[in-house]
């Protein structure tokens, strides 16, 4: 007669906050919990059951440290610091592909803007490229309430790939010859009312 | 008349001028009352969300905050870009999904005087309110000049059809209402299999070299398919199209010359209106010889006008260097 004791059929308890009782725990385990917490919708993480169907459906998995799959399959072992300095969200089209075909409704984009955010805080994102990015656009909403494309890609190429400006340059002047790209930002009238509102958001982030 | 809330977004000051133009030309035709927001913000594109959740989620409700005050009697905000639109869409729907978040942009709204009802508005792509709500059947009316023998790919992109929170579409990944309205209009429509496929997003300025090759996959696969133009809903894949083709086709060692329209100009042509109020001649890879297979002339912008014609397509030669291709690694 087996031991049901000591096997049990299912699986223990899957409370998170149950203490380990091995020694050497893994202090991460509750990494899958704060990126669910950190990300928009309900990110349904935990339901991820492995199937590859992200990856599969990713038009730049080739690009990628590890496939979506294998990133939660990380963010579950708590694999916190090779999850948050893997490249694969950054390289993250925003297709939706993955998200629309997963068997689980996981909320597989969502999640990759959240560890994006918590890449950048934890400053474990090798590569600035995207981060600083994402940052002068971010400073260029906060000052002019736009966006403003010509500030924001000459910005940006000149500090990232400044041997690409070159090659660039018959696209640049073909959008300002043909008015596509303006050469001074608009500024919104209520730009201080966004302002304010921009840095409860930040206060109300930072506690919670 | 419908009236509805009007986000235009960013790129339709600029970038997307010919989509903005060929809109406000067609919009009377269609009975369709647009109010524009006003000081409307911008919605942080892919890159807030990508640094801070709660700030993102506020800079995107301001605008849904202010479309409320504005509401005058509409209850419908309409985005012409498919990243606005989707931005607007998801504020709506993640505050409800997470009542925690919607109560966390209430109160950074509160601060700036505003306040906003998840789910009291009505967030859509204006390609939806063309087939949906206008109808393929009005649209088809207004047809004086139909397009014969203009061979088109209909280009959706990612953030219309997916994901697609209200079910408004026929599929996530091969809808057909771009097809019909460009069927409705006289066009010949292929049946593009890269349709929802991604046009490199924001990678054109984070890692170009994967850009390109998004880039390379569709303008091939629309070329084999022996299309005369793409047609597309959204300012980014335009732009990322149209104005890094010409790189793309460096990088690649390839020619493509295949251009890049907005559906509201194709529209316009069809309507029998003139092609200079409706944008074209402002793409980059241009649309002249195909328009002209079907006796359109395509004006040259005045400020073009007076410039000798370069001898070579490309400009000046440009060294490569070494590891140039690698430089987004």
């Amino acid at each position: 007669m087996p031991n049901h004791e000591e096997v049990p059929l299912t699986a223990p308890s899957t409370d998170i906050h149950a203490p380990m009782k091995k020694s050497g725990a893994n202090p991460n385990l509750r990494f899958l919990e704060e990126v669910s917490a950190a990300t928009a919708g309900v990110a349904r993480l935990e339901m991820c059951i492995q199937c590859g169907t992200c990856g599969g459906s990713c038009p730049v998995a080739a690009d990628m440290d590890h496939t979506p799959r294998m990133l939660f399959a990380m963010i579950r072992a708590g694999m916190r610091e090779e999850a948050l300095k893997s490249n694969t969200p950054w390289m993250c089209v925003s297709c939706y592909h993955c998200v629309v075909r997963c068997p689980q409704d996981v909320h597989i984009t969502d999640v990759m803007y959240t560890l994006k955010s918590m890449a950048i805080r934890a400053k474990l994102y090798q590569d600035s490229t995207a981060p600083d990015f994402s940052q002068t656009f971010v400073d260029m909403v906060e000052n002019y309430g736009r966006s403003y494309e010509l500030g924001l890609a000459t910005r940006h190429y000149l500090k990232h790939f400044p041997l690409r400006l070159p090659g660039m340059a018959p696209m640049g002047m073909g959008m300002i010859s043909k008015k596509r790209m303006s050469i001074t930002p608009r500024r919104i009238d209520g730009i201080e009312q966004l302002r304010t509102i921009l840095a409860r958001a930040k206060e109300l982030e930072a506690v919670s | 008349m419908t009236s509805y809330l009007f986000y235009p977004g960013c790129s339709m000051d600029a970038s997307a001028k010919s989509y903005y133009d060929s809109l406000m030309a067609i919009h009377g035709i269609l009975d369709l009352d647009l109010q524009e927001i006003k000081d409307w913000n911008c919605c942080g594109a892919t890159e807030y969300v990508g640094l801070s959740l709660t700030p993102a989620y506020s800079l995107i409700s301001r605008n849904l905050a202010l479309a409320s005050q504005q509401a005058n009697g509409s209850h419908t905000v309409v985005a012409p870009c498919s990243a606005c639109y989707l931005n607007l869409a998801k504020a709506d729907h993640y505050m409800q999904e997470r009542p925690v978040l919607g109560e966390r942009v209430n109160q950074a709204l509160a601060a700036g005087g505003l306040h906003y009802d998840p789910g009291s508005l009505a967030i859509r792509h204006l390609l939806d309110i063309v087939v949906h709500d206008i109808g393929l059947e009005t649209v088809q009316s207004k047809v004086t000049r139909p397009l014969t023998g203009l061979r088109v790919a209909p280009y959706l992109g990612c953030m219309v059809p997916r994901p697609d929170y209200e079910k408004r579409w026929s599929d996530h990944e091969h809808p057909d209402e771009l097809d019909r309205l460009l069927k409705a209009l006289g066009a010949e429509v292929i049946d593009f299999p890269l349709k929802t496929h991604c046009c490199g997003g924001h990678m054109t300025q984070i890692g170009p070299s994967t850009a390109f090759e998004l880039i390379r996959r569709l303008i091939h696969s629309a070329d084999q398919y022996k299309a005369d133009m793409m047609v597309t809903v959204c300012p980014m894949c335009q732009m990322n199209l149209d104005a890094y083709q010409g790189e793309m086709n460096r990088y690649f060692h390839t020619s493509y010359k295949m251009p890049i329209m907005y559906f509201t100009q194709l529209m316009g042509l069809a309507f029998g209106l003139p092609a200079k109020e409706l944008g074209f001649g402002l793409e980059l890879v241009s649309a002249g010889a195909a328009l002209g297979r079907i006796g359109v002339e395509v004006p040259v912008p005045e400020e073009l006008k007076a410039r000798p014609k370069k001898t070579k397509k490309t400009g000046l030669p440009m060294p490569v260097m070494p590891g140039d291709e690698e430089v987004n690694q």
